[in-house]
């Protein structure tokens, strides 16, 4: 390396001792992790009961975002309607929103008691808050934000003559849809799909506030490590290397391709 | 009547487009004008993208557009082949899949279509490019897949949006000849869109002149090139365009040497020589002009500050001159008048 390329001292000292606060927690982890008593802690009820949950919900998420968030990101990207930046607006407070109140406000509006969940339980004998599907509603409600900020931009940006060049060769609006628009934004829906699916794993405040933390019924992975916290360090040690090692995985498995679709 | 009869008025965020085409079935109309002149805006509603806010078009004595009608046929159900600027091949499909992609869309099973394909790709020359992506092709080879997409649905009509724009210049020689044999193998009206007059003389058969929305002028390369009715058609029509044949510095045009200043160049070539960069004198004039020779007016023409002088044999041309300059050579029809051309006001390329 020339003189001229070395980056200047206090820089690199600045952007390590950034990197560290990253670095030492899961170097800290990987120490502390009882690699012996590993499988046995893997197999454990609490843990294994936290993992199905985890995998439901998470997965219900995102197939529920797939389902409805991507013809929303349509509507906000393709049609133009009264108040739509207010829509998108509603759309993504959960971004920013606490989770705890958005725990919060489901439970206003679909509890027992809530404006929807009183006529729901009524209707259907459906109870959300403390269910298996209370904690599916809560990751969907914090999570499905992310594909449609990234699906409604890709729509933004495609170039819409393409769908025209589509119909003038016979394609209807559908198939213009299914054989042009969807195939040239995948990339996008890819990156939002799985940017979903990590959030709705990691989900702790909405679902703790919306449907509480009851073990093998609404006690996801992120639950179960903050309970274990107390009681059994070593399951909670064993449930965050979990976690970890996901949330890598599917960073190192985005990669650059997908990051620039974003 | 079969072709197309088209009344169209567009209105949008202030700009008017107000523009009348009627095109026989086998008969090529070139749509000239500058940039923002509106020619875009005539194929979107042509195909179907953009509705008529006033008139009707019809083609082949069906009623796609007409607003008091109640009738807008999408453009899926048009049957208008177009070749879109920039091409606007699908970047996520193969080439094979692009020119198959109207026949799938009109329902044809996929083998047959990919037969089909297959078949117009060997038509165009490009039977090679199958399995590429449109992001690896040259700009002549996307070209011939767009038009080999656009062909493949048998459509009614043919139009070309800026066609050739996005070719560099040796490209463009070659894809104007191989557009001019697919133009005349096409039976239906064909329209396409440019901003370059030479692509218009050569390639139509009538041209119509778009200026703000409106058209200007309709008629043929001469009447365009000759009799010009505004400032913007007489810079554009100002060029004398001959062909002829190149070798070692002097094109033979018809019998006639021109001498150019690109000695390399040989071959069959097309030759430009603007309107004003010709000089007109009344004796054989002194100096270094290469190409010099007598003749006689047949026409003196004024428009405003401009005089168009059209001179006879051998090599019939004509000039932009001022009025002062008609006055002070005694032009009119049938005086006697000199002619000169420098060589390097001699625009020559392969044609």
């Amino acid at each position: 390396m020339s003189r001229r390329n070395r980056p200047p001292v206090a820089l690199l000292i600045l952007a390590l001792l950034g990197l560290a606060l990253f670095a030492v927690p899961l170097v800290a982890l990987l120490i502390r992790t009882p690699w012996g008593q590993l499988p046995a802690l893997l197999r454990s009820d609490i843990v294994a009961d936290a993992l199905r949950l985890s995998a439901v919900a998470s997965v219900s998420a995102t197939l529920i975002a797939a389902v409805v968030g991507v013809p929303l990101a349509w509507l906000l990207a393709r049609v133009e309607f009264p108040g739509r930046a207010l829509v998108r607006g509603l759309v993504l407070l959960p971004l920013v929103l606490p989770p705890v109140v958005g725990g919060a406000v489901l439970l206003f509006a679909l509890g027992r008691r809530g404006v929807v969940g009183q006529a729901l339980e009524q209707a259907t004998g459906l109870v959300l808050p403390f269910s298996t599907w209370g904690v599916i509603v809560a990751v969907t409600f914090v999570s499905m934000p992310f594909l449609v900020v990234t699906v409604e931009g890709a729509l933004r940006n495609l170039d819409a003559r393409f769908e025209g060049a589509a119909a003038t060769l016979g394609a209807s609006r559908w198939t213009v849809l299914r054989r042009v628009t969807f195939p040239m934004i995948w990339p996008s829906v890819a990156a939002g799909l799985v940017l979903t699916w990590a959030r709705a794993l990691g989900e702790f405040g909405a679902t703790i506030t919306f449907a509480g933390n009851i073990q093998g019924r609404t006690q996801t992975l992120p639950l179960a490590v903050f309970v274990a916290l107390e009681s059994n360090r070593d399951a909670a040690v064993a449930l965050s290397l979990i976690m970890v090692a996901v949330s890598l995985t599917v960073l190192v498995v985005l990669r650059e391709r997908w990051w620039k679709a974003l | 009547m079969s072709g197309l009869d088209a009344q169209m008025v567009v209105r949008r965020n202030g700009f008017v487009l107000d523009v009348a085409l009627e095109i026989e079935p086998g008969r090529t109309v070139a749509l000239l004008g500058p940039n923002g002149s509106g020619k875009s805006t005539v194929v979107a509603a042509l195909a179907g993208l953009l509705p008529v806010d006033e008139g009707s078009i019809v083609l082949d004595g069906a009623v796609l557009d007409d607003p008091t009608g109640r009738v807008f046929v999408p453009p899926e159900d048009r049957r208008i082949g177009v070749v879109f600027q920039d091409y606007l091949l699908f970047p996520h499909l193969s080439v094979i899949e692009n020119v198959a992609f109207g026949l799938r869309s009109r329902g044809v099973g996929r083998s047959e279509a990919t037969d089909t394909a297959a078949g117009w790709l060997e038509r165009l020359g490009i039977a090679e490019l199958v399995e590429r992506r449109p992001g690896d092709l040259s700009g002549g080879q996307a070209q011939r897949v767009a038009l080999a997409r656009a062909l493949i649905t048998d459509p009614k009509m043919l139009l070309l949006d800026e066609p050739l724009a996005a070719l560099d210049a040796t490209t463009r020689v070659e894809l104007r000849r191989i557009l001019a044999d697919h133009l005349a193998a096409f039976a239906g009206p064909r329209l396409f869109i440019t901003h370059d007059p030479t692509e218009a003389f050569l390639l139509a058969d009538e041209i119509h002149i778009i200026e703000h929305g409106r058209v200007t002028q309709v008629g043929s390369a001469d009447d365009i090139r000759l009799r010009p009715r505004t400032p913007y058609i007489a810079d554009l029509g100002g060029s004398n365009l001959f062909s002829g044949d190149a070798a070692r510095g002097v094109v033979d045009v018809g019998g006639h040497a021109l001498h150019i200043a690109d000695t390399h160049i040989s071959g069959s070539v097309l030759a430009t020589i603007h309107a004003h960069a010709i000089s007109l004198h009344q004796h054989r004039p002194e100096g270094s002009p290469r190409n010099t020779w007598e003749t006689t007016v047949t026409r003196v023409e004024h428009f405003g500050d401009r005089v168009r002088v059209q001179t006879g044999a051998p090599l019939p041309i004509t000039a932009e001159v001022t009025p002062g300059a008609v006055a002070d050579l005694e032009l009119r029809e049938g005086s006697a008048v000199w002619v000169s051309i420098k060589a390097t006001e001699i625009g020559v390329e392969a044609g």
